[in-house]
């Protein structure tokens, strides 16, 4: 599309709920980091300086950067692999021939996702070992389903009618999936991989059980150790996550998604 | 042309078949329209000519652009489909594209570059006559109207010989089908494709054909003809049941007002006076006569019983016509546009208001009469 618009009509075009979209989640976020940040401060209170001084020495800000990048590090690589597995996997079982495969394919990940994530940490730990490698292979297993499910959905929802025109005016198959089916499914495809990231920064908390590292660190040691605001920091700042990797997706999302399949 | 020969479908899984043994011609440049009641195969019939369906017997030829007649079976079903133009009744726009796109969608499978996607997207804007404000507008944005009339853009982007439409104007109002099917015939006179129009209504299959295939339940041929034929000599009682038992009155549709019309009406000059204009009349025995400026433009018309005794310019005396009909009409729609006004007579007049004509209730009946015994003689001469 060949509009041009300058930046400063954009800036006029803004309605207030535009702004308040696009700002809420992030200023609330800071603000809530700030708290945590605080109250990693605040442990060097005189009265229990014993305990807290242990305390900030372990959450030091150092490794709260270091717990949550592992977080960041534990998402990307399995929702990037899920993709890269599901998307095709989803394309596969809408093609003709392989739609029988569909029920299956659909029914198997869907006993995945119904398996507690602990327990498959479990299961894989015997075969995988502990640490980061077994996570994400949970994390991945975790996040297939929402991205096959909504890319095979997605897929079937296009128009018949569009695809019977597309094929009456000779595009070949391959045409047909890349030029119609794709794009017009993309919105679809998308929500399942923003649900699965999503879920997957909750997820990804568990993974310290088995030596993963990331934020769920500090609230599985917080626990044994009573330490509160340890647990605190891991828990909000796992939350904190969950909330941007929706806010920014679903930003992303309406970019990428063109005007007319939301109308 | 498109020739059908022998030609079956049987779907697997069922022992009737869906087309059963179907030959039949459509000449080059001719529009055959394609009815029966549901489940006849029409539009089965249609698919395999692009092969959407594939015939289970018989051969299809279809003339291409360099006028050699091709049986589809041996080609390769995708540039087969490329050469075809193709509608159907949802339209099936891109919905993610844009109007530009998506009537460039045949010319960028064939390579044109953009440059020359753009101008044959502009000129066909054109011939629909929508504004070029429109190429970079989505489907979502249009009318069911407008986006109908890209959906024919589309089809005809490449200009291709022969075209295929499955109940193109089948989702829209009756008004607007009505102004979109008239469209499409004067766009057909310029174009000349030759088409496959697949339709489930009758007046709708006599108004757009040139030749009617009426298939029955089964995919059986019941008759291929003109419609004036199918109307003044239906083959079998099925056929005469489905064309109706208004079909005397059906034939109207077919005859323009300009094949009746009495091409020397009487006029006056509006500077004429009003002691001419009497003489004028009474000469002629006529009670009224139509009022035109020096360029033939419709004024009205002036009554003998209005003008005696009085003196002065016509123009004073001028009424203004209820209603005058256009050029092309049917006489169906000019009789019913008579009856709305209560006039014997009309006077039919062209696009831009000047006096071609006048039509009575008398040359339409005499057209309805004539049509069932002259008609069978003049097609037989054609032919």
């Amino acid at each position: 599309m060949k509009e041009e618009v300058s930046f400063l009509q954009r800036l006029r075009r803004l309605t207030f709920g535009d702004i308040l979209g696009w700002t809420v989640i992030p200023v609330l976020m800071i603000i809530v980091v700030i708290l945590v940040y605080n109250q990693l401060l605040l442990a060097i209170e005189p009265e229990s300086m014993e305990a807290n001084i242990i305390g900030s020495r372990e959450i030091g800000f150092k490794n709260v950067l270091d717990a949550t990048a592992e977080h960041v590090r534990l998402i990307l690589i399995s929702t990037g692999l899920a993709i890269a597995v599901a998307v095709p996997a989803g394309i596969l079982i809408t093609r003709q021939g392989f739609r029988d495969f569909s029920g299956l394919v659909l029914g198997v990940a869907n006993v995945g996702q119904s398996v507690p994530s602990i327990a498959i940490l479990a299961l894989f730990m015997g075969v995988l070992g502990l640490g980061a490698t077994t996570a994400i292979f949970a994390l991945w297993l975790y996040a297939l389903l929402p991205i096959v499910r909504n890319t095979a959905t997605g897929i079937e929802e296009v128009d018949p009618n569009v695809i019977e025109a597309a094929t009456g005016m000779g595009m070949t198959p391959r045409q047909i999936l890349l030029q119609i089916e794709l794009p017009l499914a993309f919105p679809v495809m998308f929500a399942g991989m923003r649900t699965a990231a999503v879920i997957n920064v909750g997820t990804a908390a568990l993974g310290a059980f088995i030596g993963a590292g990331g934020l769920g660190t500090f609230i599985i040691t917080g626990i044994p150790l009573m330490r509160d605001r340890m647990i605190l920091v891991g828990a909000i700042l796992t939350a904190v996550m969950a909330v941007l990797v929706d806010w920014i997706l679903d930003k992303v999302q309406d970019r990428l998604v063109a005007p007319t399949a939301r109308a | 042309m498109i020739r059908f020969e022998h030609v079956t479908k049987i779907y697997p899984g069922t022992s009737s078949p869906a087309v059963d043994d179907l030959s039949f011609t459509v000449p080059t440049g001719e529009i055959c329209t394609i009815v029966g009641p549901s489940g006849c195969g029409k539009t089965t019939t249609m698919k395999m000519v692009n092969r959407l369906i594939e015939p289970s017997g018989g051969d299809i030829y279809v003339l291409d652009e360099r006028g050699e007649l091709r049986n589809v079976l041996e080609m390769d079903p995708i540039l087969l489909r490329r050469s075809i133009g193709y509608v159907i009744q949802q339209i099936g726009l891109f919905p993610h594209r844009t109007i530009l796109q998506n009537i460039g969608t045949v010319p960028q499978l064939m390579g044109w570059d953009e440059a020359r996607i753009r101008r044959r997207a502009e000129e066909l804007l054109e011939m629909m006559n929508m504004s070029l404000e429109y190429l970079d507008r989505y489907p979502h944005e249009l009318s069911g109207g407008e986006r109908q009339r890209i959906g024919v853009a589309r089809g005809v982007a490449t200009d291709p010989p022969v075209m295929l439409m499955d109940e193109p104007f089948g989702a829209i109002d009756p008004i607007n089908r009505n102004i979109l099917q008239n469209e499409f015939l004067r766009l057909q006179r310029e174009i000349k494709k030759t088409i496959l129009f697949v339709t489930h209504d009758i007046d709708e299959a006599i108004k757009m054909g040139d030749k009617i295939c009426i298939l029955n339940a089964g995919g059986i041929l019941e008759q291929f003809d003109s419609p004036a034929h199918i109307l003044s000599h239906p083959a079998n009682e099925f056929v005469e049941d489905f064309v109706g038992a208004d079909r005397a009155l059906k034939r109207l549709n077919l005859v323009r007002v300009e094949e009746v019309m009495d091409s020397r009406p009487p006029l006056l000059q509006a500077t004429q006076n009003a002691e001419e204009a009497i003489g004028f009349m009474s000469e002629r025995g006529l009670r009224f006569a139509y009022v035109i400026d020096a360029d033939r433009t419709l004024k009205g018309y002036v009554r003998l019983r209005d003008l005696k005794g009085k003196t002065g310019w016509v123009d004073e005396f001028v009424e203004p016509a209820a209603t005058a009909i256009l050029m092309g009409t049917s006489l169906k729609d000019a009789l019913s546009g008579m009856l709305v006004v209560d006039y014997a007579n009309v006077c039919v007049v062209d696009a831009h208001n000047r006096v071609r004509g006048l039509v009575n209730t008398e040359m339409i009946h005499r057209a309805v009469v004539e049509s069932e015994s002259e008609k069978s003689a003049d097609e037989e001469g054609e032919e």
